[in-house]
């Protein structure tokens, strides 16, 4: 199968097969179907032998509104879609791609063919074969309506299917986060029986989802609950060891700790509770807490400047916002220490992007004085400067927003706080844009050009569409880096394009990465192999089990 | 209630359904534009949720919701869709509103039902109590708990309720409906489902608890004064008589009139209750929709809420007219 473009792009038997051939960078090998915990778990110590049977009960915050990621990125969904619906790739704690549905792939050394091998004998949970077919339509799903895939997958131009357990990606230009995009949470593989002809969006396969995980979607009581039973016939023999996950949804942060306390929960991804909240909960008998496993996500706090305000277009001014931010004690006193702070927009979770070398910009009150002044900025009589407007994101809390307008008020700027619930906030700053300083709260995600580039790149000042360039930055410099590192097939060149990007954002003060903010899964200690990757507990859950 | 004034009923509940229909789609039009006033609409709100969008996604939710139509338009189609007995379908859910609400409806009318059954229990109870030793020891100490009720907010009761009960004890579940996956049938599900329920519906009581107390107890001491009350005595009744048949029957006048007007603050009160014990009803279902700007849905919620109140409102008017006859049916 391939895509309707498909036509303008030679056939793959006119290609010349030899760069092909040459070109296979990595072939890894089938993952061995024998039991046991898998090779790449986290746990460092000799780990027990999985247990079979239990039902887990996980915790998803909010009721999502479907449950395949395959038109819809919104966090609930992600959380519940891979149990389901698989995709073809899966990754460790260290970002390396392990086998999902492809068992082994290749990238041809001008990152513009992707081949993958596809697992055999997988079957559809309603009995039907999984096939090559399905791979192409669902990529060319993700590629039309995915919110996130539109761009990741939008220099694919045909997806081949020379037989039924192979798909080759063509490309027309390289695209080198493609192989950190294929995760069960990002990228699905759907069936194609039971999308054809219908809009992803309204399919009635995200209500009750047919998919190839080791789950079974058994029932969605909207409100209440969804229970996914054991899938007898999953590929990876032996696996899943539980019995029936039951999801639960609950919108009280309070009600959650309780739930907990009393014993009602076994997992919950999040934090779930208020940061205020985790120490007590994850010092219950019984009880842990885990950070890792949302290196996928890269979660940010980061203060962008709205450049189109002729005060904010000054670089002492930014620069004396910077030094005025005591970072550190932000992340203490607002995040409970759950983070990092950092030093430019790139988190530092991100190994591969991040630039160890840069230093954040430091507390420092006096130089933030001394440039406000330089900048033509002299306190009144009442003691201020000049006034601004902040808005925060309400994932940062209002506690963030609240502690940046007290660090201004000692420089001088008296900011005017203005906290909305989450759909008046999108609306205000990326439609109204009547703001100065806005405390947003944009992922990285697992890659920076996917989650970076969006609110620096000056051909996204988009009024209108969430999470673009709402500042209105626009930089020539900065521009050519983010292009350039979108086409970059070579790893170690593509990382210096970002080391540089971040040295001239950094210099330019073009915004503010503040805090990279830990997520933290809350765990019932018999609860094993909760966090094996980078998505931690959105993936499968395959390899979750219960210590009896 | 004698079988002659029956058709006098029926002709006052027919021209309460009349009078209904203007005034819902009175509402109805005057919440359109009010959920015009909020920023942002569905199509934002899941964009904003999804934390990735292009102007394409945008533009494709947008014009299929219909949210790129001229409000009027908007308006129109809503209106038309209700003239064929059609809420419309919800953008968010991509279910049929009247679905989502039919399914959501039966936890909180029994939620709400169970909630204004303890206030007037708990609530009389302490009323007649307090009344019986008005200004003693015993009645003071009940009219500062009564205060107590009164003055604390539900969702703090509802946290304390989980805390004891719940987390401490270990007696009752902290939220939920029902015990999930156990396919309880017949009675055990009755009480499976009853034990979910007892602690939300105590902490939306509570308040209400707390003024059906004050009010039982002054107006029991006001109608103790009175002359029939005096006669009644002069009979020779047992004053256990006398309180309940004399003055507690004539005091409950003002409790009903309240409990008609409280069953719609039950159903605000019912959104943070619901929220706090994740009771799968339609307070949570409101709030979800007013987050994610899913008007069809709130739209959908407020119209029954309205029919509600009416019904409500006609059925306290045929109660008080059991409880004291000279009370006329309109």
């Amino acid at each position: 199968m391939a895509l309707p473009s498909t036509d303008t792009f030679p056939s793959p038997a006119s290609r010349p097969r030899r760069a092909v051939l040459k070109g296979l960078l990595a072939v890894a090998c089938v993952l061995g179907t024998a039991g046991g915990t898998p090779a790449w778990a986290a746990d460092p110590q000799p780990a027990p032998m999985p247990v079979r049977g239990g039902v887990l009960r996980f915790l998803v915050e909010h009721e999502p509104s479907t449950l395949v990621t395959i038109a819809h990125t919104a966090g609930p969904t992600q959380r519940v879609s891979p149990k389901v619906t698989e995709g073809l790739l899966t990754y460790d704690l260290d970002f390396n791609p392990k086998p999902a549905l492809a068992t082994a792939w290749s990238v041809s050394p001008d990152g513009l063919t992707y081949t993958f091998k596809l697992r055999e004998g997988v079957k559809w949970h309603d009995g039907r074969d999984f096939t090559a077919d399905d791979v192409a339509y669902s990529i060319q799903l993700l590629k039309e309506g995915h919110p996130r895939g539109r761009g990741t997958f939008a220099s694919v131009t045909a997806v081949e299917t020379p037989d039924p357990h192979t798909a080759i990606i063509r490309l027309s230009k390289p695209a080198p986060y493609l192989l950190t995009a294929l995760d069960a949470n990002e990228s699905p593989i759907v069936a194609k029986h039971i999308y054809e002809g219908t809009d992803p969006l309204t399919n009635k396969n995200g209500a009750a989802p047919i998919g190839t995980g080791p789950f079974i979607f058994k029932e969605w009581v909207r409100g209440s609950h969804i229970i996914l039973e054991r899938n007898p016939d999953y590929w990876d023999k032996g696996k899943p060891y539980l019995d029936r996950i039951v999801v639960r949804f609950i919108a009280d942060q309070s009600a959650r700790s309780a739930a907990f306390e009393a014993g009602e929960l076994d997992l919950a991804g999040g934090p779930p509770v208020p940061y205020a909240d985790l120490a007590r909960v994850s010092a219950l008998p019984g009880i842990g807490a885990e950070t890792r496993g949302y290196e996928y996500a890269g979660r940010m706090t980061q203060l962008y400047f709205n450049f189109e305000r002729p005060i904010l277009q000054d670089k002492r001014v930014r620069l004396a916002i910077a030094h005025a931010i005591d970072q550190q004690k932000l992340l203490d006193v607002v995040y409970y220490g759950y983070g990092k702070a950092a030093p430019s927009v790139i988190s530092p979770k991100l190994k591969a992007f991040y630039d160890p070398a840069l230093e954040p910009y430091g507390f420092d009150l006096k130089a933030a004085n001394r440039l406000l002044d330089e900048a033509g900025y002299p306190r009144n009589a009442d003691g201020t400067r000049f006034a601004l407007k902040l808005y925060a994101n309400p994932f940062n809390t209002q506690a963030a927003g609240d502690f940046v307008k007290q660090a201004l008020a000692k420089v001088g700027i008296a900011v005017d706080f203005q906290f909305f619930d989450f759909s008046t906030y999108i609306q205000k700053t990326y439609t109204g844009r009547d703001f100065d300083l806005t405390l947003e709260s944009l992922q990285n995600l697992f890659d920076p050009t996917l989650g970076v580039q969006r609110t620096l790149w000056s051909k996204n000042f988009r009024v209108g569409l969430p999470f673009s360039n709402a500042s209105h930055y626009a930089n020539p410099e900065v521009d050519r880096l983010l292009e350039a590192a979108a086409v970059e097939p070579d790893p170690a060149k593509r990382r210096q394009l970002w080391l540089d990007f971040q040295k001239v954002v950094y210099a330019d003060v073009a915004a503010l990465g503040l805090i990279a903010t830990d997520g933290v899964t809350i765990f019932n200690k018999k609860v094993k192999n909760h966090t094996i990757g980078v998505t931690g507990v959105d993936a499968s859950f395959a390899d979750v089990w219960i210590e009896k | 209630m004698t079988t002659r004034r029956l058709p006098r009923i029926l002709k006052a509940l027919r021209r309460t359904a009349l009078q209904a229909v203007p005034t819902v789609i009175g509402i109805l039009i005057l919440n359109f534009f009010l959920l015009r006033l909020t920023p942002g609409d569905a199509a934002d709100a899941l964009a904003g949720e999804a934390g990735a969008a292009t102007v394409e996604t945008l533009a494709a939710l947008k014009s299929k919701f219909g949210l790129d139509l001229p409000v009027l338009e908007q308006l129109g189609g809503y209106l038309s869709n209700l003239a064929h007995f059609s809420l419309g379908v919800s953008p968010r859910y991509n279910q049929p509103v009247a679905e989502l609400i039919a399914a959501r409806l039966p936890n909180t009318l029994s939620l709400m039902g169970l909630a204004l059954v303890f206030a007037l229990v708990i609530g009389i109870t302490l009323g007649a109590l307090m009344a019986s030793f008005a200004g003693r020891p015993a009645d003071r100490v009940l009219s500062v708990v009564a205060l107590l009720f009164y003055s604390i907010p539900s969702f703090w009761i509802g946290l304390m309720l989980i805390v004891l009960f719940s987390v401490k004890l270990g007696w009752l579940p902290t939220g939920g409906a029902e015990t999930i996956g156990a396919n309880l049938t017949g009675w055990d599900a009755v009480l499976d489902r009853a034990r979910y329920q007892i602690l939300p519906a105590l902490s939306l009581a509570l308040f209400y608890v707390a003024i059906y107390a004050r009010l039982t107890r002054d107006d029991m001491i006001e109608v103790r004064t009175q002359d029939h009350v005096r006669t009644a005595r002069a009979k020779g009744l047992s004053p256990f008589a006398v309180t309940r048949d004399h003055v507690l029957r004539n005091a409950l006048i003002p409790v009903t009139t309240m409990a008609g007007i409280h069953l719609a603050g039950l159903m605000g009160g019912a959104v943070v209750v619901e929220t706090v014990f994740s009771w799968p009803g339609l307070g949570r279902l409101a709030y979800e929709a007013v987050m994610g700007r899913d008007f069809h849905v709130l739209l959908g919620i407020l119209l029954l809420s309205s029919l509600l109140v009416v019904a409500v409102n006609a059925a306290i008017d045929i109660l008080q007219a059991w409880l004291d006859p000279r009370i006329e049916v309109r």
